[in-house]
């Protein structure tokens, strides 16, 4: 039997505000234990909580920003369940009225599509602090730095079919997040987890099967590796006649297997009601507008105007789009170079590799935008093949000057003058007389073949600089007349 | 100003006789602390004498007075519940759960009236958690009445009112979440305002129902209770639900005319839940406003009867989940050798929190189930949004709503400790008052067979000022806010 898998993701995203989500505590990773923890954060008695405006506004950022209805009413309310690192008892979320409605969110795919993704919701919650299992011998050490960090849950519809999907919009959901300034964006730093719900169903068929929700998963290649195991472990289950338990997963990335929670680890009854401390959130549309009237160019709008500006294709300009600094990195080169369509190609081609080979951000890039305009100009002059060109990207990685003045150092220009061409080409034709004959005795079919001979002598005698265009015509005109 | 009335004269008094330099404040926080000394081994209002600082307070405020600094509660002694976050102070709900936790900051509260120049004496006794009717459910055990000490002082905060009355201190804090001020002031005799939900910051307040908690004064006169009212109010930043609105002054209008003031007596405050000689007493209080030239008007709250079922879903739910943060593992009571994490907050819960609290927590968490949430939260918060209706509607005859503010007056000891739903009963007309989010204000209207009888005064939301005007208005021309407990029998 074939099997549809059917999978819908739950984004936590934690904001980047400077203090928590209600209490003026830092919001930074990586501090002592329990050293950025206020009454608050402990949930000490008598403590109340406060919005923090800013997670607010970067909620409904990002709302506008997937075109989402957005609640001009929302309510906290309180989920409740008891664990050592959940100060109060209760985490205090957003669940019968959420700041972020419907939406949708299109994700660029590799072969030039916009897959769309429905948003269910997306509302604001405090993280809660950590146990920590590893640093006490059979004993367990609380860390509550953690604990009221802002967090925006993100929930979609069971939109996915394949990992590929699943991982591009976790892809773009982290490059939008970093456009608008919400979050850092360091997955291996907890700033993006994700929950997958996943369930198979015979292919065709429309009613969902039993699903199993993997939790907290950090990272996109681990993401892709627990879709896998998890859609291969219920497949074995189905076929062999078994039913799908729902319930709640890990996933092991040491062992690559995905296990059941113990049940005890999993509150089945959080007994929601609303949140009497803190008042329901009015936004009106002035607030609203504020808001859109200062968002950045968006992703989205970006693409489309690197598509139609620079006539790059769909997913070009999606890669092209990931982060700011290599979009704008991607501009200047491209308005400099005045040849867009190439700019692309060496950035996602030959650079992208070569800071990839070093683990180097776009940011950190040894070759600048202006140099790498500089070498492109050069090829579309037909200055530099590209075979040449790779040598003078080689250079400029090396810091060696601008492409001019390597070409000029290194000698590497181009052999497109007529007159020095023609020398050459007559010396290799004079020289190998028998081939020449072999050449014009052949039919024409057999000579494009033939020609290429005559090309290597005359590459070798240039060193390679030869224009290879300009050479092959040359070299066919000449070989014609007898 | 004789000795006697160190510990019985009015704090606006006591005030004037500190200005004109009668009295220092240091000699009176002495007179209240020996009046504690003297007394509080049979009634047992004070968990916590902080005669040390007190003193140091005192002396403080002494120097106020002398260059001029003063307000008009300087160097006036008070005490607060034991509910109000006081740093470096113990303070303990009352609770074992709560019994070595030592606050590193003051309730919103405490500081402002420390900042008014008032002299902390200590904290009051109380229900714990404030679930009671009685302040029988004390880890420091019962409260009794100083009037008769065989009897309750009502609660929750009963310390607070069976302080006042005792002559401990002129001012006391309590906190009122179904009636927990109104209720043991009535039955005590005292003076005591429950503010609008919001007037008075929550931060620092140990919370029952988070929703329906406000704090307020207890005190011997309603230009007392203004006074400190004053001090206590506006808006907080650090509590979301303090509301921004300006705080009008209080004293400002005291003393204009009632005339042509309509009241309202709700019938429903008037059945068959009424001990009948508290319904005489109320009746000829309000002939007292009638004769002040105030208009009653017959007003209906067909939702009263509701309103016990409805606070006794709402609170316990809140409750419940705002006592979940007393699991053993950050502050607060910890059972012996824990096997387990369920063990540590099994054995640690059941053993800090005492019987009505776990009966509480155990409503709450049932009424918030899946399955159960429609039909009691839900249906819980709908019947509050028809009782808030119930006096919206009468507030468009009347000006304020009159009436008992408990059925009876102080019962024995011990008389309601085994039936829980005849002490909920206690809470039947101040209840609604909380559910709505209104102002109420308990004021004594007499005696009866030697005990006293509150009459409540409802006001419209944030308008505490026309109810202290009806209040202040009767306390000048009755004087049963002047009558006195003997304390005859009372031991140190």
């Amino acid at each position: 039997m074939s099997w549809e898998v059917v999978m819908g993701l739950e984004v936590h995203l934690q904001l980047a505000t400077k203090s928590k989500i209600f209490s003026g505590a830092a919001n930074q990773f990586g501090a002592d234990p329990n050293v950025q923890a206020c009454a608050v954060d402990l949930g000490m008695p008598g403590m109340l909580p406060v919005l923090n405006s800013e997670a607010l506004r970067y909620a409904v950022m990002f709302g506008l920003a997937i075109d989402a209805r957005l609640g001009k009413r929302s309510v906290f309310d309180r989920k409740n369940y008891f664990y050592p690192d959940l100060p109060k008892g209760y985490q205090v979320s957003q669940f019968f009225e959420p700041i972020v409605c419907e939406g949708q969110f299109d994700i660029p795919m590799e072969d030039g599509s916009l897959f769309p993704v429905r948003i269910t919701r997306a509302h604001l919650e405090e993280d809660a602090g950590k146990s920590v299992h590893d640093a006490y011998t059979g004993q367990t050490g609380v860390d509550l730095n953690r604990a009221g960090t802002p967090l925006l849950e993100i929930v979609t519809e069971p939109d996915f079919r394949t990992a590929a999907q699943a991982v591009a919009y976790l892809k773009a959901l982290h490059s939008l997040a970093i456009y608008l300034g919400i979050s850092d964006g360091n997955m291996a730093e907890g700033s993006m987890r994700c929950d997958i719900n996943i369930s198979l169903r015979p292919t065709g068929s429309e009613a969902f099967g039993t699903r199993t929700e993997i939790k907290n998963v950090n990272s996109f290649k681990f993401v892709e590796k627990a879709i896998a195991i998890e859609t291969e472990r219920q497949q074995d289950v189905l076929e062999s006649g078994g039913t799908i338990t729902q319930e709640t997963r890990l996933y092991d990335a040491d062992k690559n297997e995905t296990r059941a929670m113990r049940s005890k680890e999993v509150a089945n009854d959080y007994r929601y009601f609303p949140e009497p401390d803190l008042l329901p959130i009015i936004i009106d549309d002035e607030y609203i507008d504020a808001i859109k009237g200062a968002l950045p160019e968006l992703p989205r709008i970006k693409r489309s105007r690197f598509m139609s500006d620079y006539e790059l294709g769909q997913y070009d300009a999606a890669l092209l789009v990931d982060t700011p600094t290599l979009a704008n990195y991607f501009e200047a080169a491209a308005i400099k170079s005045k040849a867009p369509k190439l700019t692309a190609n060496w950035i996602l081609g030959d650079l992208a590799g070569a800071l990839n080979r070093e683990n180097l951000e776009i940011g950190e890039s040894p070759v600048s935008a202006e140099a790498l305009a500089g070498l492109i100009i050069r090829i579309a002059d037909s200055t530099l093949s590209s075979k040449l060109a790779k040598q003078v990207f080689e250079g400029l990685w090396q810091h060696e000057g601008t492409a001019d003045a390597i070409i000029e150092t290194r000698g590497l220009k181009q052999v497109t003058d007529t007159g020095a061409l023609e020398a050459m080409v007559d010396q290799v034709i004079a020289n190998h007389p028998d081939q020449v004959t072999q050449y014009r005795a052949a039919e024409e079919s057999k000579q494009k073949k033939l020609v290429g001979f005559f090309v290597g002598q005359v590459m070798k005698a240039s060193k390679g600089q030869a224009n290879p265009q300009r050479l092959n015509t040359l070299l066919i005109s000449k070989l014609g007349e007898s | 100003m004789t000795r006697e009335a160190l510990t019985t004269a009015s704090a606006t008094e006591l005030s004037s006789a500190l200005k004109t330099a009668e009295i220092s404040a240091v000699e009176l926080t002495k007179a209240c602390i020996d009046a504690i000394s003297a007394h509080n081994g049979s009634i047992n209002a004070v968990v916590t004498l902080c005669e040390e600082s007190a003193l140091a307070e005192a002396k403080a405020a002494d120097l106020q007075l002398r260059d001029g600094t003063a307000g008009p509660l300087t160097g006036i002694p008070l005490l607060h519940k034991d509910i109000f976050c006081t740093q470096n102070v113990a303070t303990t709900c009352a609770s074992k759960m709560l019994a070595n936790f030592i606050p590193p900051y003051d309730a919103t509260v405490v500081s402002r009236l420390r900042a008014a120049g008032t002299v902390m004496l200590g904290k009051t006794n109380m229900d714990e958690f404030a679930m009671g009717s009685s302040t029988e459910t004390s880890v420091f055990g019962v409260t009794r009445n100083p009037w008769d000490l065989n009897c309750v002082p009502g609660g929750s905060s009963g310390g607070a009112a069976a302080a006042v009355a005792a002559g401990f201190a002129p001012l006391s804090t309590g906190t009122d979440t179904g009636g927990s001020i109104r209720q043991p002031a009535s039955l005590c005799g005292v003076t005591g305002l429950k503010p609008t939900y919001g007037r008075v910051s929550r931060l620092g307040i140990i919370a029952f129902a988070s929703s329906l908690d406000q704090a307020g004064p207890m005190t011997r006169t309603v230009e007392d209770a203004a006074l400190m009212l004053q001090a206590m109010s506006g808006v907080d930043a650090g509590d979301s639900t303090s509301a921004d609105l300006d705080v009008p002054d209080f004293t400002a209008g005291l003393n204009q005319p009632i005339a042509g003031l309509k009241i309202g007596i709700p019938k429903e405050y008037f059945n068959h839940n009424l001990d009948q000689r508290v319904a005489e007493k109320i009746h000829e209080a309000l002939d007292e406003l009638v004769k002040e030239g105030a208009e009653l008007i017959d007003i209906d709250l067909p939702h009263t009867e509701q309103g016990i079922a409805t606070y006794y879903i709402i609170a316990p739910a809140e409750a419940s989940t705002n006592l979940s943060r007393y699991d053993g593992v950050r502050f607060g009571h910890r059972c012996d050798n824990p096997q387990n994490l369920t063990d540590l907050y099994e054995r640690s819960r059941s053993e800090g929190f005492g019987e009505e609290v776990q009966r509480r927590i155990l409503v709450g968490t049932y009424a918030l189930s899946a399955g159960f949430y429609d039909a009691y939260f839900k249906k819980a918060q709908q019947v509050r949004r028809l009782i808030s209706e119930d006096f919206q509607k009468a507030f468009e005859r009347c000006d304020v709503i009159a009436g008992p503010a408990a059925p009876g007056t102080a019962f024995p000891l011990g008389a309601k400790s085994d039936d829980p739903l005849a002490m909920y009963l206690e809470d039947i007309y101040t209840l609604s008052v909380n559910l709505a989010g209104l102002p109420g204000l308990s004021i004594p209207a007499g005696l009866i067979d030697g005990m006293p009888v509150g009459l409540q005064l409802i006001g419209r939301s944030f308008d505490e000022t026309t109810l202290l005007r009806v209040g202040h208005r009767f306390q000048l021309c009755t004087n049963h806010h002047r009558a006195k407990p003997t304390l005859a029998g009372a031991k140190p």
